[in-house]
């Protein structure tokens, strides 16, 4: 642990706390908002998948306290995250591919 | 360490991390297993999201959350309203969580326990929203994990049963964990273990475990609720 983390984990950190905490809540009601607005696809997706990053990454980074930790623990975890894209790029194709299959036979739906 | 101005070669900086005799991720051998054991645990939660889109994606039209997940109001339906009181109320619990780390690092006994209380409570509210929501589609909308009503919003649209008790439920059993991990985490603070020990760590180690499922409410609300 770095010096700086020392410090600031001896600190009154409440402050911090309650901003993030007021910011997940502004967040999770832009995402309920993003619902209710009926946008198109492309778009919802994208701010769907910007604003739930961005609550992970201040529960992560502030409740869990990973921003005060040590690189080395920060990138330990982080990293094999991006597995996660290549798991979804490796399973979407084939849901994918079964949807064109299936296709002709959904006329009567 | 991290006094030098000048950066030390790659070499210089590895041994000194790993050379032996030295904490290279600077945190308590209890803090990095719980650390180890969300990242294998994101990858559960990953798989059962991405294996959900998956399966979304082949049905081609999915049934509409917005209306299956409905309340009625004094007469109108509000679209999400039981998801969206869920949600706030998992985050106002992990709220209390920091605010019981906190408490914990003032090694403020009373305080750590009394916040602590409040994050079970809360976690406790949630499970009886869920058990409310899951007694609702299978008593009354008759959805099954293998078999959904023909009739709309369903359309019979099997995969919608299955990936919706999977989800919620995985994440409904981590809420539920958490609750009883975090009632033995109070009793232990309330009879003074951790003042004893000298050290309060246990308490935020507890918080990281709940903090992750909050985290992972983010996602299955997002992309399962809302999307």
């Amino acid at each position: 642990m770095s010096v700086v983390a020392q410090a600031e984990h001896k600190h009154d950190l409440r402050r911090t706390y309650l901003t993030v905490w007021f910011w997940l809540f502004v967040l999770s009601f832009g995402l309920y908002f993003v619902d209710l607005m009926h946008l198109p696809t492309a778009l919802a997706t994208i701010l769907y998948t910007a604003i739930a990053l961005m609550k992970a990454g201040l529960i992560a980074a502030y409740f869990m306290h990973l921003r005060f930790e040590r690189l080395n623990l920060v990138y330990s975890i982080l990293f094999p995250l991006i597995l996660l894209i290549a798991l979804v790029a490796a399973v979407l194709p084939d849901g994918l591919s079964v949807l064109l299959h299936r296709q002709p036979f959904f006329e009567g739906r | 360490m991290h006094s030098e101005t000048q950066a030390a070669p790659l070499e210089e900086v590895l041994k000194s991390d790993w050379g032996g005799g030295k904490s290279p991720f600077g945190v308590s051998w209890g803090k990095l297993m719980m650390w180890l054991f969300i990242l294998s645990d994101a990858f559960t939660f990953g798989g059962l999201l991405a294996g959900y889109g998956a399966l979304r994606v082949t049905v081609g039209k999915w049934p509409d959350t917005n209306e299956i997940f409905a309340i009625s109001l004094g007469g109108t339906k509000v679209p999400l309203l039981l998801i969206a009181i869920m949600t706030f109320i998992l985050v106002s619990s992990s709220g209390w969580m920091a605010l019981a780390v906190n408490a914990a690092y003032q090694r403020d006994r009373r305080n750590t326990v009394k916040y602590l209380l409040l994050v079970i409570l809360f976690g406790l509210t949630f499970l009886s929203c869920q058990a409310y929501e899951w007694s609702k589609l299978i008593f009354h909308e008759g959805v099954r994990p293998w078999r959904v009503p023909s009739h709309p919003p369903f359309n019979g649209i099997v995969q919608f049963g299955a990936c919706f008790f999977t989800l919620t439920g995985f994440h409904g059993l981590h809420v539920l964990s958490g609750v009883i991990y975090l009632s033995v985490i109070a009793a232990r603070v309330a009879k003074g273990v951790y003042d004893r020990r000298g050290s309060y760590e246990a308490v935020e180690i507890a918080g990281l475990y709940w903090h992750f499922v909050d985290l992972v409410w983010v996602f299955i609300f997002t992309f399962f609720y809302l999307f």
